[in-house]
């Protein structure tokens, strides 16, 4: 992860590239870009972290106690945006970057200046993004996006110009989701190893090439409407203008359009991964191959016919509600197929709980609750009472903190002993774990509760009889935030394996590794797979 | 009055297996003592309408449903976690798939489960509950039209003509932390919506500017009020009382501090709330006629500044710019008041107030103020806040601009 550790001299490889800081920003080498890619979200990571815990301090008490309302709404909707843009999908795809060609037995990715471009489009779209904090503080604009990260129109054609450096960064992280995508399908429809068919790709693999696909089919819905919103904004278009004959609700089709299909863009490459980490650890193949590209398949498909259940509340006719209700439940068939496959996949193995593997079953149990809530949260006549409510936060931290952060948790230590070239600290990463686990349900399970109770989500200050709820939820959120730092001092002390004395890490780092990348040497040579490996 | 039980802090009769699950939850949180969380709320508020009797009910099934699927599947996972270890010496298995008829079986038997669960437990009753709560216009007995707008509701019955404004009465030093907060902190309003118990009321929602939700939990009834558009839902309360919700929707700087509060009361008791209602508009429209003193006005306004403006402009009048600009010594407030024919002039102060700016927060005070409060509020912008124009204008005046 660092310098020292992709050091071309161990390895009498043939890189040459230039030293310091221009070997970032020229880079083409696809382990390069996804070092950058994972650095990335875990400093953006952070960001989104710390916005979040200033928000649940506030919320710690009934009353405003530490920001006004109007910061309070900057907060929520910029944390939303930079946990999903700038740092689950940067995750995935420093994922995508490091393990699909050493996966598939390809030399680099497909398209590599389109990779560097890519990761380059990164760092100005989180600037733009968090830059009207800033600009406030010299009196420049009334601060940054203060919609939620759903910018429903007609409040964000109301807002002040962090809506404009919102869909500018919104943009900008689009085009490099899609440059990414098509770095991802070109690399595995053309680069497999000799004698790797579709059906013999890794499931990692399969993920990935559907969340490509989701994003190259929903991203330029995004782009379109927030585009519409800025000529809504400034030139006088009316798009979502009941008075110029748009429509508000409109925009929420369109929005949602993309953002339903999102959620299994963020989550398709860690289900993906999750079934080697599981078969890893217990010793056994996967169970289930074929049927868990299928619902993969099937997921991606569904994903994005069923959008409409995000706006239940917003007046639809019933037989629109009714269509949206029992798509939205058929989405629970093929994800019970993964749940069925991964319990299989440990089932009569020869389990031991290394760090990934309890991350990868935290995942699993606590995945499990995001999809259970979100099935009930499909029937359209209990949603009115769920809707807008706590209930739906805790919900979809569910599916993307214990989903989506945990499982780039998981790949992170299941993979960081091939990058670095030395094992993980156990003992530490089991402590972060733990702690992980306990303050992340002590964080969300309270606010299930007060969800149902009637307390409504985005509100700064809130009724008296919630007042035990959030408590609660606050002192789990500041020990969740905190236990994350253990997170970055693993990773740090893992890539400075050397100093802390850590044990080296063999090429099959994990002895039930049978995925290609453990065939190689840990950590891999600069440029490896020069010449694939042949698939029997 | 019968006072909600939900907000007098008792527990809400909640169906057994609500509690149930309640002490599955509360094992979760093993970290507190169990007795700490006794008070809590744990599940929907005691239901007082049709529906939402109906959603509870179909609430509990279906957390009855998932925490069974739940507890099924990870014993599973748990049972397999403790036999299929190393370091309990498991050999591992080599299957990669069902082999044989009866792990067939066992694979597909959950998803048949499934399949059921989704579409007949669940999906059935679903449909009827959907079918229900859509169905506004069969037997409507009254008319409710609610108008949300930044950051009050307006409610008018359209058989009587009545309309006023709904505002949060909460005191702005409680939210600061500079006073107690009172029992009904942040739920309670100036003017309360005021519906007969028994009768089935259709609700119209729409909205002037954003868009907010109107709740109210123990109604079980959440819809969207979307401006430019009308959208509807029905209630019909069974039970006298005060019922206490809030906007759902964020719809800007003070989208917490919007609640909705309904007084359910017997048929005539509601008749006659409705005639002392329409004798209250019907003398503030006679006021529109006579000749105001500016003192009169200046006292008036100050009042009805308050109430609308300041929670934007501030009670100060220096607004928070960009969003808000002040009214000290703004160009607009201390511009002409009308041209010397008595016409509106365009982007005038009184324009702004009578019909507000497109794309902000400034709405068209025209649609919920009346031309008293309309003077009054003008009149006083003029003369205090630090500007001193010295002028007026009369109630009639404004009635001459409509």
């Amino acid at each position: 992860m660092s310098h020292a550790t992709t050091a071309p001299h161990e390895s009498h490889d043939h890189a040459h590239y230039p030293g310091g800081i221009l070997r970032w920003l020229t880079t083409t080498n696809h382990k390069d870009i996804g070092t950058m890619y994972l650095l990335f979200a875990l400093i953006m990571f952070f960001v989104g972290g710390a916005m979040i815990l200033a928000v649940r301090v506030e919320l710690f008490q009934p009353g405003l106690q530490l920001m006004q309302p109007e910061l309070f709404n900057q907060l929520i909707g910029v944390h939303a945006l930079v946990m999903i843009f700038a740092a689950l999908m940067p995750a995935a795809t420093g994922f995508a970057n490091w393990q699909i060609p050493l996966m598939i037995g390809a030399p680099d990715m497909a398209l590599p200046r389109i990779n560097n471009l890519g990761f380059w489009l990164l760092p100005p779209a989180a600037l733009l993004l968090t830059l009207p904090f800033v600009l406030a503080l010299f009196g420049v604009g009334d601060g940054a996006v203060a919609t939620g990260w759903t910018l429903y129109a007609p409040l964000s054609v109301q807002g002040g110009l962090g809506v404009d450096f919102a869909i500018f960064s919104i943009h900008i992280l689009g085009i490099s989701s899609i440059l990414g995508s098509i770095n991802v399908i070109v690399t595995i429809f053309n680069l497999r190893a000799p004698g790797m068919t579709m059906m013999k790709l890794p499931v990692f693999a399969w993920g990935w090439l559907i969340t490509a696909f989701l994003l190259i089919a929903t991203i330029p819905v995004l782009a379109g409407a927030v585009t519409m919103l800025l000529t809504d904004r400034h030139f006088g278009t009316h798009f979502f203008n009941a008075a110029g004959g748009g429509d508000p609700i409109l925009f929420q089709h369109l929005f949602w359009f993309f953002g339903h299909p999102e959620v299994y863009i963020l989550l398709l490459p860690l289900w993906g991964l999750i079934p080697h980490v599981l078969a890893t650890f217990s010793r056994k193949p996967i169970y289930g191959y074929r049927a868990q590209v299928y619902s993969f398949i099937a997921i991606g498909l569904l994903s994005v016919i069923v959008w409409a259940h995000h706006f239940f509340t917003a007046g639809l006719p019933v037989p629109a509600l009714l269509y949206f209700m029992y798509s939205t439940m058929s989405i629970s068939l093929p994800l019970a197929v993964l749940f069925f496959c991964w319990i299989a996949t440990m089932w009569k193995g020869s389990m031991s709980f290394e760090t990934p593997m309890l991350f990868a079953q935290g995942f699993i149990v606590l995945f499990g609750i995001a999809g259970l809530t979100g099935l009930v949260l499909a029937d359209v006549a209990a949603d009115a009472q769920y809707h807008h409510s706590y209930f739906v936060v805790a919900h979809f931290h569910y599916a993307l903190f214990a989903g989506g952060i945990m499982g780039v948790m998981t790949g992170v230590y299941y993979w960081l002993p091939k990058w670095t070239g030395y094992m993980i600290d156990e003992k530490l990463g089991k402590l972060h774990f733990w702690l992980t686990i306990i303050s992340f349900n002590l964080t969300f399970m309270p606010q299930f509760f007060v969800g149902l109770a009637g307390m409504p989500r985005r509100i700064p200050d809130y009724a008296l009889q919630f007042a035990e709820f959030n408590a609660i939820s606050t002192v789990g959120a500041l020990i969740l935030g905190f236990s994350q730092l253990l997170f970055a001092y693993n990773i740090w002390k893992c890539a400075k394996g050397a100093e802390y004395g850590l044990p080296k890490a063999e090429g099959r780092a994990w002895e039930g590794g049978e995925s290609l990348e453990w065939e190689l040497p840990s950590p891999p040579p600069h440029h490896s797979w020069e010449t694939p490996p042949v698939i029997k | 009055m019968k006072t909600n039980p939900r907000f007098a802090r008792t527990r809400p009769r909640t169906a057994a297996p609500a509690r149930l699950l309640a002490t599955a939850a509360s094992g979760l949180l093993a970290l507190l003592p169990a007795s700490a969380l006794a008070d809590y709320t744990w599940n929907f508020p005691t239901p007082v309408t049709p529906i939402a009797r109906d959603t509870l009910k179909i609430h509990n099934e279906f957390m009855i449903i998932i925490g069974i699927l739940f507890a099924a599947v990870f014993a599973i996972m748990i049972y397999s976690m403790i036999k299929h270890r190393k370091s309990v010496g498991h050999a591992p298995a080599k299957f990669t798939g069902p082999t044989g008829t009866l792990q067939w079986i066992w694979a597909l038997v959950p998803f048949a489960i499934l399949l059921f669960i989704d579409f007949v437990i669940m999906g059935i009753p679903a449909y009827h509950a959907v079918v229900d709560m859509e169905d506004t216009k069969t037997k409507a007995d009254m008319v409710l039209k609610v108008t949300g707008m930044q950051w009050k509701w307006q409610y008018e019955y359209p058989e009587s003509g009545v309309r006023f404004i709904s505002t949060m009465s909460t005191p702005r030093d409680q939210i600061a932390n500079k006073e107690a907060k009172g029992e009904h902190y942040l739920l309670e309003v100036d003017n309360e919506v005021v519906l007969p118990v028994g009768k089935k009321v259709r609700i119209l929602l729409t909205a002037t500017d954003v868009i907010h939700t109107w709740w109210v939990p123990q109604f079980g009834v959440k819809r969207d009020a979307v401006p430019g558009f009308l959208r509807e839902t029905w209630v019909k309360i069974e039970e006298p009382g005060i019922y206490r919700g809030q906007c759902a929707e964020l719809c800007g700087k003070d989208h917490g501090f919007m609640p909705v509060v309904v007084r359910a009361v017997p048929e005539p008791e509601y008749a006659a709330w409705i005639e002392k209602k329409k004798g209250e508009l019907a003398e503030a429209a006679a006021g529109a006629d006579k000749t105001w003193s500016k003192d009169e006005l200046l006292a008036k306004g100050k009042d009805v500044y308050e109430a609308q403006c300041a929670v934007c402009h501030q009670p100060d009048g220096k607004g928070m710019p960009p969003a808000f600009p002040a009214l000290a010594g703004s160009k607009i407030v201390t511009g002409p008041l009308l041209s010397p024919e008595g016409k509106l002039l365009k982007d005038s102060h009184v324009d702004r107030v009578l019909n507000g700016k497109e794309g902000t927060a400034m709405q068209a005070f025209k649609n919920t103020l009346n031309d008293v409060e309309l003077a009054a509020v003008i009149t006083y912008e003029r003369n205090a806040l630090g500007n001193s124009k010295g002028d007026l204008i009369q109630p009639a005046q404004i009635k001459a601009l409509r």
